[in-house]
């Protein structure tokens, strides 16, 4: 049983879907669904715990050996991030009860539940594969339940804004599939260590310098890196409010995990390095992706939007971190990966909570949400700072990180304009809180807190939130083992 | 009693935070709620003072909560400017709450619950900043210190008040963030600690370059030290609670910076390598820049509030010069002015609220002849005048003493200048108030029906403050003694 972990995980929540449909009744959907996201979650847990003890699993579908069968490996790296996804998964759901029985349509929100599963198994299939080919069936999967769920906002222009992230997430996954077809072109194989093993022999053809360069633009739509971003804040902010916290908590940490995956492992560390400057690429771009972001964020008047663009932003930290190409960078960036997670789970969540009892999110309608809604108003205060990256919370964790791998390479503009950035996150956080506890709530709201099924979530990802700010052993020696590892593989 | 000393330690950083649950508990009964404030600031006071006698006696004083990242631990250390700081906070803590009953309840403020409550945080924070083993822990407690102060100054909730605690945040988060985190940083990783060492703890040989940016991102990335031009925040938190005024931007807050400013100097660069920088010069310079102009500007405010936080301005800026002449004296001055400082000017906040309770008067035009009404207010007014202005029998004249000796020591001529002028302006501004008040006459428009002093415990506390600063002038030399205890070298 235990040998068989690595292909539970996905199976589970891929076969959960179809069942889910059939017991009908949101309600139980709902039950079935956390569950079915819990079970995955102890799968995870036990995955990271076999890695950790005994290093890599490798195991074999349907016993078919590599490279002629497909082969799901976990290492350090991945059992992390399932356990990430897995994990934030369960705790949105366990909130989200009441919240998506007010924002999708009764009879459709048994269809949300199985799109829910299925974009989980598309999430947990991406990272758990060795398989280049199987990476893009299992971002199908997530991508077009990814559309539905969005697709199923309350307001029109979510179908609008899950049409739009339809065309960029297909453009995004044909070229992935391209970059996929053209290296099988040269070396005629789908394991990723395999190729990663023969493609240095052909490294120079121009054919296979086309792949990567298909796979990594196509990777970037997924993750919203600048300036393939602009689908990410209208899916976010029409997107039912629990997908919004699930999504950002998971979603574009699965496309950064692809990145790392494709140029670490598949290509190796020093793949294009010679004709392309990528890594200054993605400093660069990383670092306009937090300002110009970071700037729109603060003027934004839905604050659901504010702080997708605040997700773009955070994203250019990681490929910061990804661009300085040090083992430090890049346990930054793995470590920004989780506790971004953490901070946006905890952030939307909050505002889930808002949404299911003032119907909005929009800024002047937070007036007085301190007297209305404490614990709610305080989760988004606490959430907010480690945004910010205050001390004793994960967000400070990642910046010291991020900000002392840059000052190893000697880029200390980069590091100042790190902390700067951090700044506007001030100001966008800021202003919520001014209206949130210094104006008086209108005379005629009756709004009282959020229920308690919403605030314990809520409250969990909070403490988590300062806990993991404290108590860092945890992530941080997973990360360091983790960017080792990559650094060691292609060597 | 015995008791282990990291349970002392301990305790004494965290009994303010746990008065805070006894303090929304008893949010509709006043007098129990400020029980409990009362209570925690008296036993805060006594472990204090606990901690200062086995300090005396020779005990190691050490506590580790936890190990963030590997090397950089959450720790605390007692040496004889924490524990000075930390005794003055503590005690003031249990003043402050003594006048704040008075005012508070005088003046019918809203929100008292929350007050009380952020106000003990910040008192916990004071205590983490004045106890910290190593900068990493001083740079965790001063964010919390900026982040639990901010409610207070924006307790009115108006938009002046938002408007204030903008600036206030604005101004303390971004120094920190832009300037004193990457300093820390930077010293993390050139030094490999951040544990405050006697002498400092780089290398020798470590890049002069390379010190010099490091200790003019210290000198300004520390907001709460207020050395110009990132004061502003200062006058803008004047719009908080005249308690909150008063202890926490007279006494706490401000000295929470200098006090990280002359830790630095002493404990991470060492005296003889700030004396040795080229850049420590002109930072001489900017102090005493700011201490003159300062003064000029608090001339000019007619808000007594605003005057008063253009005087701490100027003060904080002797501090900063203190450390940065980085002689034995001028650290020992520096350390004695934040105690004469603080008794003296949160005595003159106290009567700045007194005055506004009792008769709603908060500009220095307003004054003529209220002296006859409220005789004790001016007469503690004045004293405490006396002692920020330097002049005997209060103990500002001490530590202004020392100063001067530090300038002598460090062949800085023109600084004893500078000292004697701004004591001169510092005359004009200060003691212009109970001239007003007892020389002139009340214009004929007031009617003498109301009036008289502040309610009983506001008028109480600003009395007590008044006579300590009398009585540091006598005691000042067992307490300089008690501060030769820091170890320089």
């Amino acid at each position: 049983m235990l040998s068989h972990l690595p292909i539970l995980q996905v199976i589970l929540p891929l076969l959960a879907a179809p069942s889910c449909l059939i017991l009908g009744r949101p309600a139980l959907a709902w039950g079935f669904s956390f569950a079915t996201s819990a079970a995955a979650m102890l799968i995870s847990m036990l995955l990271l715990q076999q890695v950790w003890l005994e290093g890599p699993i490798s195991y074999f579908l349907g016993g078919w050996e590599a490279p002629w069968g497909i082969e799901y490996c976990i290492d350090l790296l991945n059992a992390f991030l399932l356990l990430i996804v897995s994990s934030l998964s369960t705790v949105v759901l366990a909130g989200t009860r009441q919240s998506v029985a007010a924002e999708v349509e009764p009879n459709k929100q048994t269809l949300f539940y199985v799109s829910w599963l299925l974009c989980l198994a598309g999430l947990l299939g991406i990272l758990a594969t060795g398989d280049a080919f199987n990476v893009f069936v299992f971002l199908e999967v997530s991508s077009l339940s990814t559309y539905t769920l969005i697709s199923l906002g309350r307001d029109r222009k979510a179908l609008w804004a899950s049409y739009q992230y339809l065309i960029v997430g297909t453009i995004g996954a044909t070229f992935i599939l391209i970059g996929i077809g053209l290296m099988y072109m040269m070396t005629g194989t789908l394991n990723m260590q395999d190729l990663a093993q023969r493609l240095p022999v052909v490294a120079d053809t121009r054919t296979v310098f086309a792949a990567y360069a298909f796979v990594i633009v196509g990777v970037c739509l997924k993750l919203a890196l600048f300036p393939l971003h602009l689908w990410l804040p209208n899916a976010y902010a029409y997107a039912p409010s629990a997908v919004t916290a699930f999504l950002a908590a998971t979603a574009t940490k699965v496309a950064v995990y692809l990145l790392i995956r494709f140029s670490f492992t598949v290509f190796g560390a020093d793949f294009g390095a010679m004709d392309i400057p990528l890594h200054q690429l993605f400093i660069a771009l990383g670092l306009i992706a937090v300002f110009s972001a970071s700037l729109v964020a603060i003027l934004q008047i839905d604050i659901k939007r504010a702080i997708a663009y605040s997700s773009v932003a955070q994203i250019g930290y990681m490929i910061i971190g990804l661009g300085l190409g040090s083992a430090a960078g890049l346990q930054a960036t793995l470590l920004h990966l989780f506790n971004h997670a953490l901070m946006k789970g905890a952030l939307f969540m909050s505002l889930a909570a808002v949404a299911l009892r003032m119907g909005s999110t929009r800024l002047d309608d937070l007036a007085g949400l301190s007297q209305r809604m404490p614990l709610t108003a305080m989760a988004f205060v606490l959430g907010g700072l480690s945004l910010i990256g205050v001390p004793l919370t994960v967000g400070f964790i990642s910046k010291w990180y991020l900000v002392i791998a840059t000052l190893e390479m000697g880029m200390w503009p980069v590091a100042v304009l790190i902390l700067v950035g951090s700044l506007l996150a001030v100001m966008y956080i800021w202003r919520v809180v001014e209206v949130m506890y210094f104006r008086d709530p209108p005379a005629s709201s009756q709004v009282s807190e959020a229920p308690v099924s919403v605030l314990l979530p809520l409250w969990l990802l909070v403490v988590a939130n300062i806990y993991f700010g404290i108590d860092t052993a945890l992530p941080v020696s997973v990360t360091a083992d983790a960017a080792q590892a990559l650094l060691g593989w292609g060597k | 009693m015995t008791m282990t000393t990291e349970l002392l330690i301990s305790l004494t950083i965290l009994t303010p935070v746990l008065a805070v649950p006894g303090i929304l508990l008893f949010g509709n009964k006043q007098n129990l709620r400020e029980a409990v404030s009362l209570i925690a600031a008296a036993a805060l006071t006594w472990l204090s003072v606990n901690l200062f006698q086995q300090l005396q006696a020779g005990t190691v004083l050490a506590a580790q909560w936890w190990e963030l990242l590997p090397g950089l631990t959450i720790a605390f250390h007692v040496e004889p400017l924490g524990m000075m700081f930390a005794l003055i906070a503590s005690s003031l803590w249990f003043v402050t709450v003594v006048y704040a009953i008075g005012y508070m309840r005088g003046h019918n403020e809203q929100n008292q619950t929350r007050f009380y409550a952020c106000f003990a945080v910040a008192i916990a924070a004071v205590m983490g900043v004045a106890l910290a083993e190593n900068l990493f822990t001083l740079f965790v407690f001063y964010e919390v210190l900026s982040l639990c102060t901010y409610p207070l100054v924006t307790h009115a909730g108006t938009d002046k008040a938002k408007h204030g605690g903008r600036v206030y945040l604005g101004i303390l988060l971004s120094t920190s963030i832009a300037f004193f985190l990457p300093a820390m940083i930077i010293t993390w990783m050139q030094s490999g600690t951040l544990s405050f060492t006697a002498g400092g703890v780089f290398e020798e040989g470590t890049s002069v370059v390379l010190l010099s940016v490091l200790l003019v991102l210290f000198a300004f990335g520390v907001g709460k030290a207020a050395l110009m031009p990132f004061h502003r925040w200062l006058p803008s938190a004047m719009v908080a609670p005249t308690p909150v005024s008063a202890l926490l931007h007279a006494v706490a807050v401000v000295k929470a910076g200098v006090f990280t400013v002359l830790k630095v100097v002493v404990f991470i660069f060492g005296i003889d390598a700030v004396q040795s920088l080229p850049v420590t010069q002109w930072l001489i310079y900017l102090a005493c820049a700011s201490i003159l102009l300062a003064s000029l500007v608090a001339m000019r405010q007619d808000n007594i509030k605003a005057r008063l936080a253009y005087s701490t301005i100027s003060q904080l800026g002797y501090i900063t010069l203190g450390a940065f002449l980085a002689s034995a004296n001028g650290v020992l001055g520096s350390a004695l002015h934040i105690a004469m400082h603080a008794a003296g000017k949160i005595t003159l906040f106290f009567c700045a609220g007194a005055i506004y309770v009792a008769a709603h008067k908060t500009l220095v035009s307003e004054l003529d002849g209220l002296g006859r009404k409220m005789p004790y207010t001016f007469a503690a007014f004045t004293i405490a005048a006396l002692s920020i202005i330097g002049l005997p029998p209060t103990g500002g004249t001490w530590s202004k003493w020392t100063l001067m000796l530090g300038a002598v020591d460090s062949d800085q001529l023109f600084v004893l200048a500078v000292l004697a002028l701004s004591s001169l302006l510092n005359i004009v501004y200060l003691l212009e108030l109970p001239a007003r008040a007892f020389l002139r006459a009340a214009p004929a428009s007031e009617s003498d029906q109301h009036g008289g002093e502040a309610p009983w415990p506001s008028l109480l506390a600003l009395c007590v403050t008044a006579l300590s600063c009398i009585v540091l002038f006598f005691t000042a030399g067992p307490i300089m003694q008690f501060l030769q205890g820091i170890s320089l070298t």
